[in-house]
């Protein structure tokens, strides 16, 4: 570094200096001059608008118009049609089946993370390697299961080999259960992420205060620990539920026929000549995913939020 | 703690890792087994598979195109998102949230949601501009916001950034002075790890390129994977372990020694980043 400046106004500074600053974008007091400020923003706007209002705002109302452009509610009854309120059900039921698994998972590895070393190896290990695996999905995570458990994988003819057929009625590796057996591989660290904060926030004391108060582990769990955590466990189960919810390419990649799944029917909606002869129906689907996900994370928010009344 | 305690709790940790660490290694072991096969049953390992990558002229071109549309991605990003950034912590303070708002919206908005309202936008861009894959980087910049944003917040939470604007701007420079030369080195790991991230999830990318009919990396995958199962998983190991090296490198990187601003909080927490199928906010703040 040079020696100090001399004291002049350009150091003197922070007033002077963001006065002179603001004065020169902002309109002086009785002056007519017109702030141009607001022209560094445009882009950010015009580019948001383009590309996120306006393909919402394209979904919102092609949901309510025919294909003329007439209101119409002909879209959300179409829902109504049993092979999507099917696709809805087998979506809320593998989501909150690995959400289920992936919050036990993810908490129980938090737990161990959590009683170790807080500076350790382990520690950094295990946190970095969720932050990766909690971003891996799509056509490779099918792939890494195919190869694993699918009908020439390694762990599956390993195991035959051995006497243990897990396919003993057929691969359901395709279906409903393996995709909530794939689903569970980022759900477990994604759990570990949101919620090892939450469970470094318990503090050793308090457990020390049940035992001389003469509780058991038992005690200290069903009283103490358990109330605490179970706000921050479900808001973090409601954010797996709709994690999984909205993922489309691990399934489209695993599933290459039919609609099990309501991303699968948009998907299905949106490429194939039906769907071109319907296009409101691919519309309010989505849009009926979008509200189930802004409901979701919206509980997710604000139970997080009683969670950070005590954490830190 | 007593010892029985102790040494309770000491299995329960060592199980945990040794179940959980192979459920998510042994899938990605299987991957590389798989991808070594021969072709017959009893055929010897061998690693045609992965020499296939370089002769499958789909696959090189999806690769081309995917690594293409990552730089355009990252440039754009910076470009767009760091200026507006920091115009609005300088002059409209007011706006911080809602900008954040703007720039998390596509962690509660699906992806397979929100492409159904990019398929009408991609009709006219495909008459009106251009059919070439590239343009999907305008999709991409969008996926990739909420994640640099959060990165490049971070960094500029850091960097005392007022004082540094207006020294500089009292010192004669001018705004693309500033930005080049007094914003940018002062919140280079922030800008690194935005970068990463955004290159990462591109490459990643599926849900977009498919239903708007381009072919990335991962739409190839999928195809050559149809006919010939060994390559495509070669491939999708490579680009695994390429996105993997890339969050690593950002998990782990230094923090570097910024000396005219403190710069302690400007690395990005993976932890605040959430899945790339569709994820949602990550913690509460």
């Amino acid at each position: 570094m040079t020696a100090p400046l001399p004291d002049t106004t350009y150091v003197s500074g922070r007033g002077s200096g963001s006065t002179a600053i603001a004065a020169a974008g902002r309109p002086i007091a009785g002056s007519r001059r017109l702030s141009l400020t607001w022209v560094g923003l445009v882009p950010f706007f015009i580019y948001t608008g383009l590309f996120l209002f306006l393909p919402t705002l394209i979904i919102v109302v092609g949901s309510l118009t025919t294909k003329d452009g007439a209101f119409t509610t002909a879209n959300f009854s179409g829902i109504a049609q049993s092979y999507l309120v099917k696709a809805f059900g087998a979506s809320i039921t593998i989501s909150a089946a690995s959400a289920a698994i992936g919050a036990i998972g993810g908490a129980l590895l938090a737990y161990a993370v959590a009683t170790g070393n807080p500076r350790g190896i382990l520690r950094r290990t295990v946190t970095s390697a969720s932050g990766v695996f909690a971003q891996f999905g799509g056509v490779t995570l099918a792939f890494a299961f195919i190869a694993t458990v699918g009908y020439t994988g390694v762990v599956y003819l390993f195991l035959k080999d051995h006497g243990l057929d897990f396919y003993p009625k057929g691969v359901w590796l395709y279906d409903l259960p393996g995709l909530i057996l794939i689903y569970t591989y980022f759900q477990i660290p994604l759990m570990l992420i949101v919620f090892l904060p939450a469970l470094d926030g318990i503090r050793p004391q308090w457990r020390e205060a049940t035992e001389s108060l003469g509780g058991g582990t038992w005690h200290y769990w069903r009283y103490v620990a358990g109330p605490l955590l179970a706000p921050s466990f479900l808001g973090c189960t409601l954010l797996l539920f709709a994690n999984s919810f909205s993922a489309y390419a691990t399934a489209a990649a695993l599933i290459t026929q039919g609609g099990v799944i309501v991303p699968l029917q948009i998907a299905n909606l949106l490429t194939s000549e039906t769907g071109r002869a319907a296009p409101g129906l691919a519309k309010s689907l989505a849009l009926a995913m979008i509200v189930v996900v802004l409901v979701v994370t919206t509980l997710y928010t604000l139970l997080q939020r009683r969670t950070s009344q005590w954490v830190r | 703690m007593t010892r029985s305690r102790r040494f309770k709790l000491q299995l329960f940790r060592i199980t945990i890792f040794i179940v959980l660490g192979a459920f998510f290694l042994v899938p990605i072991g299987a991957m590389l087994e798989f991808s070594t096969r021969g072709n017959a049953i009893n055929a010897p390992r061998n690693l045609d598979a992965w020499k296939n990558i370089v002769q499958t002229p789909d696959l090189v071109s999806a690769i081309t195109a995917s690594l293409e549309l990552a730089v355009i991605t990252c440039l754009a990003m910076l470009v767009l998102l760091l200026p507006t950034m920091v115009w609005v912590r300088l002059r409209f303070p007011q706006l911080n949230r809602a900008i954040e708002f703007i720039c998390l919206i596509p962690l509660t908005v699906p992806a397979i949601a929100l492409v159904v309202g990019m398929v009408p936008i991609y009709r006219w861009i495909n008459i009106n501009l251009s059919d070439s894959i590239l343009t999907l980087a305008f999709a991409y910049l969008i996926l990739v916001l909420p994640y640099s944003y959060r990165a490049l917040d971070a960094g500029l939470s850091a960097i005392d950034l007022k004082t540094l604007s207006e020294a500089a701007r009292s010192l004669g420079a001018r705004w693309g002075t500033v930005m080049l030369r007094v914003v940018v080195p002062n919140m280079s790991s922030a800008i690194l790890n935005a970068s990463l991230i955004s290159v990462a999830l591109v490459l990643g990318e599926f849900t977009f390129a498919n239903l708007l009919a381009y072919e990335n990396l991962q739409v190839a995958i999928n195809y050559v994977s149809l006919v010939d199962a060994g390559t495509s998983i070669a491939v999708a190991v490579a680009a695994l372990l390429f996105a993997f090296a890339l969050l690593m490198i950002l998990s782990f990187v230094g923090r570097p020694p910024v000396p005219v601003a403190k710069a302690e909080d400007a690395d990005f927490e993976l932890g605040k980043t959430v899945s790339l199928s569709g994820g949602l906010v990550g913690r509460a703040r």
